[in-house]
């Protein structure tokens, strides 16, 4: 585990150093034009959070559940040489269920970018 | 403690170096595609050497930037989003074997800085975990493009996640173990008794899943959406200098990464073909015995080779490719890449209980 440890601390180290390196050696000319948002020239007209489409939403809970799906078949797949048949048939009626559900979700169109 | 941090930083000093000379890697090899001559100018007193200090000078370039933080942002949040996406890159190195077992003077130094029991999870939770560098940059810069950078690429990365961990499991199937060490060292076998045992033979479906799957979270041209260079700039707008730098590293070393990931678990780690701790036995017979250092020497250069040749695939096929409309990457993760995946568990399972 403190190996673990020695891993995280050098990566982090490593990566603060680089991300400040910029503050300690690059110069510092700074005006109110260039801290403005990137437009393509154009005058910056908002300040705010632009309204985005509901659609992300929709994916990250489609991906919640599969995810934890796929967690699932991991210790299964460990020890699936050991228990053999038994097995198989548990895990066909889990991987039924999760095809129904992927088969609801495609029917009601969550998969569906734009109609 | 102090053998774990020196083979980090070994293993640390070849992930970055070897990241770093990708970018040169990329140029000249889009070059030679393009029929160009590619970066040639930088030179070290007059010695050009096919411009190999390109690197070097971009990395010197980026450093002496203005440190720059857009008006409305935070501005601990934004320097935290290239450091985390660069973090959670770089420690996956520490659980890839480079090699079996070297011995200096009777003790023995495994090549490999830590074998976790739980490698294969470990490296999955860490590349999704990396996903946060992307979306906080795109929301704290406080820019509608970036913003739709950073969903684009959240909401990309989360599908192909699915696909990517599917396309594992008939890996685990077939190689019950979660430990990188021993999953190189199930494939030292031999299948027939002359082919080796190599995870490509067993899992060619689960293969190109993953191959697919890993270059999508990769962010690099076929699916190169949170990017876009030619609509929106990216999600990395608003960052300059070395923390710019670090967004484009970070690409690097997935794809270095992913190259280690593909060696590892589908083409046999670092073992070569029919050689063994005291050397070769060919399988028509004849045997030609090594000393222990030139086994171990033999086995690090054919990972090298490996993974040389994946980060070369890699670059082809991102040089070949245009990129996908944003429903098409979606239809292509969600609607083809996991149902493939779930029929290629269930082909195995039922290959495996016949």
């Amino acid at each position: 585990m403190s190996e673990l440890f020695i891993v995280f601390l050098v990566t982090g180290v490593l990566g603060f150093f680089l991300v400040i390196v910029n503050k300690i050696i690059g110069p510092k000319r700074t005006n109110p034009i260039k801290q403005t948002p990137f437009e393509c020239g154009s005058p910056y007209l908002q300040d705010r959070i632009y309204p985005v489409p509901i659609k992300f939403y929709l994916v990250a809970f489609l991906f919640l559940l599969f995810d934890v799906e796929v967690v699932f078949f991991f210790p299964w797949a460990l020890i699936f040489k050991e228990i053999g048949s038994l097995a198989l048939i548990s895990m066909s009626v889990y991987i039924l269920i999760l095809i129904a559900g992927f088969i609801y979700a495609w029917k009601k169109g969550a998969f569906v970018w734009e109609k | 403690m102090i053998e774990a941090l020196i083979k980090f930083l070994c293993a640390i000093v070849w992930f970055l170096l070897l990241s770093l000379y990708l970018t040169w890697a990329e140029r000249k090899e889009s070059a030679v595609m393009q029929d160009r001559v590619g970066a040639n100018r930088a030179n070290f007193f007059g010695f050009r050497i096919l411009g190999l200090f390109q690197p070097l000078a971009d990395a010197i370039k980026m450093m002496t930037k203005e440190d720059f933080t857009p008006a409305f942002s935070k501005r601990f949040l934004h320097n935290l989003a290239p450091f985390l996406s660069f973090f959670f890159v770089a420690v996956t190195i520490s659980t890839i074997p480079f090699g079996s077992h070297l011995m200096i003077g009777g003790k023995e130094f495994r090549l490999q800085v830590i074998d976790l029991n739980v490698g294969i999870l470990f490296v999955l939770a860490l590349l999704a975990l990396s996903i946060y560098g992307v979306i906080l940059s795109g929301w704290v810069s406080n820019n509608r493009w970036t913003l739709l950078g950073g969903l684009r690429g959240s909401a990309q990365l989360i599908s192909y996640e699915v696909a990517l961990g599917l396309s594992l499991i008939g890996i685990i199937m077939v190689f019950p173990s979660l430990k990188f060490s021993e999953i190189v060292g199930f494939q030292s076998e031999l299948l027939f008794g002359w082919l080796p045992k190599w995870g490509v033979f067993l899992q060619p479906l689960g293969l190109i899943i993953f191959l697919m799957a890993a270059m999508a979270e990769s962010e690099r041209v076929p699916f190169d959406l949170p990017e876009g260079e030619s609509e929106i700039v990216g999600f990395f707008t608003e960052y300059g200098g070395l923390k710019y730098g670090l967004y484009m590293f970070t690409d690097f070393m997935k794809v270095l990464i992913i190259a280690c990931l593909l060696t590892t678990l589908f083409f046999g780690g670092y073992h070569v073909p029919w050689l063994y701790a005291d050397g070769f036995h060919f399988p028509w017979g004849g045997d030609w015995l090594l000393p222990h250092g030139i086994v171990v020497l033999f086995q690090v250069i054919m990972f090298n080779l490996k993974v040389f040749f994946f980060c070369w695939l890699q670059i082809l096929i991102r040089w070949t490719y245009p990129r996908f409309r944003y429903d098409q990457l979606m239809d292509f993760g969600w609607k083809f890449l996991i149902p493939l995946s779930l029929f290629n568990i269930a082909a195995t399972a039922v290959l495996m209980s016949l």
